[in-house]
């Protein structure tokens, strides 16, 4: 009896027929993905995107060259150069991040005590060739400029945990 | 004027020749139109079923997707690996692309209207059908590789095999019909939709539609092109448009199967209810409409289920199919003879 309800199941398609069912009624389920460029996903207030180096609202740079970024750095992806400046303080002369080494750890926003060096929400800066993916000072400061709304916002929601 | 073109195109020979020209662009041009689309319809129905959104980007609703990718595929350079036979190589998907089209010469598409209404139109697409083989077994040997070659194998095997549970189907219909004219076959499934032979025929149906997938090398029996062992198997070595001519055959293919569907089991042009308001559409629209449902339930297929193997494949088709087939065959001639259905011409 059992092997003839085999032989059954197997010549009416019982199982590949309640596959079909199944996939018909995913196909009127809404969808999982979102419309990419248009719509995007939430992003927390901790991602870690493109790195950008702030300014103080007076427009002065808060990078004092403490060079704790650059030692702290896993990838060795910071490179550092400090002078003292005409005013006398301390100022960094280069500052260059290597995106193609970087990992993305977080570690120099963690390091940094003046809040200069962040990484910002910014996923896309894909480039076309390597060379600008080697990111200087005044890329990063422009970076900076560009996206201190939401750097200030980020930081502010999450200042409490930190 | 209309009368004097009317009387050019039907009697002078020249007129003859342009009004056979219009008649094959008339049936070509929708045809290849109907190819773009059901790529887009494809991607589209397995999109939905894996919970995507599919093309949506190109055009509204990225409806002008196909002709991006038309637009392509003719824009590449068009590779020959220095290995191949250039002729063959270049020959193969001309073959698969013709044989794919000159079949629809004797689809009726409604009453009347068909390109050549000859009385041997089954055995006519049965002979084209077989023919298509010549073009993937010689790209796979005509592209010196590999996985072409192991590809085109596949393939012709798995045609071959199909090929004879397809052709009981057809015997069980012609049985039921008593002609050989596809013309015919419609007008015997007249009345309504349970006239039609998908209901006295469920299984034959079911075993046409599973040998159709296999015919068309469409999931699950897409081993031919399972990428994950042979890359695409014939197509591998492919590029441009000797590709896109192999793909347009594939699909035109799946139409032209899906479009006999329509006629052996699904009335053909007969509107499913033999009353006014459905009998005032066109039988083009409802012929139309019922292949548009058999390409839906391919592309469903191909989001369902998964590939079979080589050796379950052949058994499917030589233990199950052919001797399924061959019995209702015995069957059905049975009950036509003792039942007194025999059809009367």
């Amino acid at each position: 009896m059992a092997s003839l309800d085999r032989i059954a199941r197997q010549f009416l398609l019982t199982e590949v027929v309640s596959g079909f069912l199944l996939t018909l009624r995913y196909m009127f389920k809404p969808k999982a993905t979102i419309n990419y460029p248009y719509e995007r996903s939430p992003l927390s207030p901790r991602f870690r995107g493109e790195h950008a180096l702030r300014r103080y609202p007076n427009g002065e740079e808060r990078c004092i060259a403490c060079k704790l970024c650059e030692a702290i750095c896993p990838a060795q992806a910071i490179t550092i150069e400090a002078e003292p400046r005409e005013d006398g303080s301390r100022r960094t002369t280069r500052y260059d991040i290597d995106m193609t080494k970087c990992i993305y750890c977080g570690f120099c926003q963690e390091a940094c005590p003046v809040d200069a060096i962040v990484e910002g929400p910014n996923t896309e800066f894909s480039t076309e060739t390597r060379e600008e993916l080697l990111y200087d000072k005044d890329k990063l400061l422009a970076n900076g400029d560009r996206w201190e709304a939401e750097l200030a916002a980020n930081i502010q929601s999450d200042a409490a945990y930190r | 004027m209309f009368a004097a073109v009317a009387t050019f195109l039907t009697t002078h020979w020249l007129g003859q020749a342009i009004l056979i020209l219009l008649e094959c662009l008339a049936v070509t041009v929708p045809l290849l139109v109907a190819v773009a689309y059901m790529t887009y319809v494809d991607r589209k129905v397995w999109a939905s079923i894996q919970l995507r959104r599919g093309p949506n980007v190109v055009g509204p609703f990225g409806l002008l997707q196909p002709l991006a990718d038309g637009l392509k595929l003719f824009l590449k350079e068009s590779i020959v690996p220095s290995s191949a036979n250039t002729v063959l190589f270049l020959l193969a998907p001309m073959i698969t692309f013709m044989t794919a089209l000159i079949a629809w010469a004797v689809v009726p598409f409604d009453d009347g209207w068909v390109i050549a209404d000859i009385n041997v139109g089954i055995l006519y697409l049965f002979a084209i059908s077989s023919l298509g083989v010549y073009g993937i077994i010689i790209a796979g040997w005509a592209s010196n590789s590999k996985y072409a070659f192991l590809g085109a194998l596949r393939s012709a095997a798995q045609m071959v095999s199909y090929e004879v549970s397809i052709g009981f189907v057809l015997i069980t219909v012609l049985l039921c019909v008593g002609s050989l004219n596809l013309s015919q076959v419609v007008i015997a499934q007249s009345g309504w939709f349970w006239n039609w032979f998908w209901l006295p025929l469920l299984p034959m149906f079911v075993i046409f539609f599973v040998s159709a997938l296999a015919e068309t090398n469409r999931t699950p029996f897409d081993l031919p092109m399972s990428e994950a062992e042979l890359v695409q198997g014939f197509q591998t070595e492919y590029s441009s448009m000797p590709f896109a001519l192999f793909f347009l055959g594939e699909y035109a293919n799946m139409i032209l199967l899906s479009g006999l569907g329509a006629i052996l089991f699904l009335g053909g042009w007969m509107s499913p209810i033999p009353y006014a308001p459905f009998t005032w559409i066109p039988g083009v629209v409802w012929f139309a409409l019922k292949i548009a449902l058999l390409l839906f339930v391919f592309s469903w297929t191909k989001g369902t289920l998964p590939r079979y193997r080589y050796d379950q494949l052949m058994r499917l088709g030589w233990k199950v199919f052919l001797p399924v087939s061959l019995g209702w065959v015995v069957l059905t001639a049975a009950v036509l003879q003792f039942g007194g259905w025999v059809p009367k011409h």
